[in-house]
C-alpha cells in the first residue's frame, strides 16, 4: 500500500457543494414487485418517488400498476438499476413467507426545466 | 364478558375461514344509529388507558360506552369466535383524522415482528360515521396477515395489487388479525374521520371457538383458497400452505391440507420394499479415490 501523502483540495461538505453538471435533471424512481424473478412477469406492487418535487406518489395512491409487467417498464423507456437476488431456502423454513422477494428498480431522468 | 355468547350469534366456519385467508371479518352498520351519535362525544372526551394486558371487565367495565358496544350481540360474538371469552385488553386508541388533514402512513404491521404460530391478537377497528373514499379510510392488503415483517420494513410498498381502501357505512366493525399489512391514508375530505381500536389478546387456546355446524361446508374450502391479485404468481402455494396450518390450528385437525402441499413433504417412507435388491450393491467398498481407476 502506498500513500500520496498530498491532501485533498476540498473538504467533504465543500466538494459535495459543487454545482451539478446536469442541474435541469431530476431522477423518477420506479419500484416493481412482480410475481416471479422473470423480467416479463405480471407486476403484483409498485411505488414510485418523484425527484422532480411535482408530484407525491404515497401509499394507496392507485389501485391500477402502471404496467402490466417488468418489461413493459422498459419498453416505455425506463432503465433497470438493480433486481433482488434469488436466496435459497432457508431449512427448516422453506414455508415461511415475508417481504416481497421479486423487486425491481427502475429510473428514468427528467428535465425539470421543460 | 363473563358470560358466554349465544352460540347463534357466534361466526361460523365459513366466516372463520374468510379470516383466515383474509386476515379481516367486517360487520358492516352492526352498531344501531343511537351508539354511533354518542361515540364521537365520547371519543372526543377520550377514554381512559390502562396497563397491557388488562382484564376486560377492568378495562371496560359494565355501564361504560365501550362495553356497550363491544356487548352487541354480533360484535360479542365475533370476539368470543376469534380470540374467546374473557380477552385481555393489549391496548385501545381513538385515531381521528382531521379535514383536509394528515399524512398518509408508510405500509406496515402494528407492534413488532410477531413470532406465535399457535395464537394470534384481534384488532376490533369501530367506526361511529360513515368512511368515504376521500376521508382516506384505511389502506389495508388483504391475506398478508400471515407474512414475518418488522413494522415499516414494508414502507416502501405503495400498492399492492389487490389492495382495499376501506368504504364503510357508519356503525361498521372490523376485526384485523394483527399481522396484516395497513396504513392509514389522508384524509383529503371536509369532515374528520372517527376510529375506535382496541386491541384484544386471547386468554384460552384459540380451538374450535366459533359455531362449528358448519365446518364441513364446501364454502370453508372456498374461502381458504381466496386470492389477492398480489398473491396470483409464485407467493399464492406458499400462502395456502400457512393458511392450512392456521386452519390445523385452530380446528385441531392436523390433517387439514389444501392441495396436498403439507401431506405430500411427510411422503418419506423408510419401509424397505421386498424386492429391493442385494443390500452389498455399492455398499461396503471403500471410495476409490482421486486419480485410481
Amino acid at each position: 500500500m502506498t500513500t500520496t501523502g498530498t491532501r485533498p483540495a476540498l473538504g467533504v461538505d465543500e466538494s459535495f457543494a459543487t454545482p451539478s453538471a446536469t442541474p435541469h435533471l431530476r431522477q423518477q424512481v420506479l419500484v416493481l414487485y412482480l410475481g416471479t424473478s422473470a423480467l416479463d412477469s405480471t407486476v403484483i406492487g409498485w411505488t414510485r418517488y418523484d425527484g422532480t418535487g411535482r408530484s407525491h406518489p404515497t401509499t394507496g395512491d392507485s389501485d391500477t400498476p402502471p404496467y402490466e409487467t417488468g418489461l413493459a417498464a422498459l419498453l416505455d423507456g425506463w432503465r433497470l438499476l438493480q433486481m433482488s437476488q434469488l436466496h435459497p431456502h432457508t431449512t427448516g423454513e422453506e414455508y415461511e413467507t415475508s417481504y416481497l422477494p421479486y423487486e425491481f428498480l427502475f429510473e428514468r431522468l427528467v428535465d425539470v426545466t421543460a | 364478558m363473563t358470560t358466554l355468547v349465544d352460540r347463534k350469534n357466534l361466526m361460523t366456519s365459513v366466516e372463520m375461514a374468510h379470516f383466515v385467508s383474509h386476515g379481516s371479518f367486517a360487520l358492516e352498520a352492526v352498531v344501531p344509529a343511537a351508539v354511533n351519535e354518542r361515540a364521537v362525544e365520547v371519543l372526543d372526551a377520550g377514554i381512559p388507558r390502562h396497563p397491557y394486558g388488562t382484564p376486560l371487565d377492568t378495562a371496560f367495565p359494565p355501564g361504560s360506552f365501550v362495553r356497550e358496544l363491544i356487548s352487541l350481540p354480533a360484535v360479542a360474538g365475533a370476539i368470543q369466535s376469534l380470540v374467546g371469552p374473557d380477552p385481555a385488553i393489549d391496548h385501545h386508541a381513538v385515531h381521528v383524522r382531521p379535514p383536509r388533514g394528515g399524512e398518509a402512513q408508510n405500509m406496515h404491521g402494528d407492534a413488532i415482528l410477531d413470532t406465535r404460530t399457535t395464537a394470534f391478537d384481534v384488532q376490533l377497528m369501530y367506526y361511529p360515521r360513515d368512511v368515504t373514499l376521500d376521508q382516506g379510510g384505511t389502506l389495508s392488503v388483504p391475506g398478508t396477515h400471515l407474512r414475518r415483517i418488522n413494522q415499516t420494513g414494508i414502507g416502501r410498498y405503495q400498492n399492492l395489487a389487490g389492495q382495499t381502501r376501506l368504504t364503510c357505512p357508519a356503525g361498521t366493525v372490523v376485526f384485523l388479525h394483527h399481522g396484516i399489512w395497513h396504513g392509514g391514508r389522508r384524509n383529503d375530505s371536509d369532515v374528520p374521520r372517527y376510529m375506535f381500536k382496541i386491541r384484544f389478546n386471547p386468554t384460552v387456546r384459540q380451538l374450535r371457538l366459533w359455531n362449528t355446524d358448519d365446518i364441513d361446508s364446501p364454502g370453508v374450502r372456498e374461502e381458504l383458497r381466496a386470492s389477492f391479485g398480489w398473491t396470483d404468481a409464485n407467493e399464492g402455494r406458499l400462502e395456502l400452505v400457512n393458511r392450512a396450518k392456521l386452519w390445523r390450528t385452530l380446528t385441531g385437525d392436523a390433517e387439514f391440507d389444501i392441495d396436498y402441499y403439507l401431506t405430500r413433504e411427510t411422503l418419506s417412507p423408510q419401509f424397505i420394499a421386498p424386492g429391493a435388491t442385494d443390500v452389498r450393491l455399492g455398499s461396503h467398498a471403500p471410495s476409490d479415490g482421486w486419480g485410481v481407476a
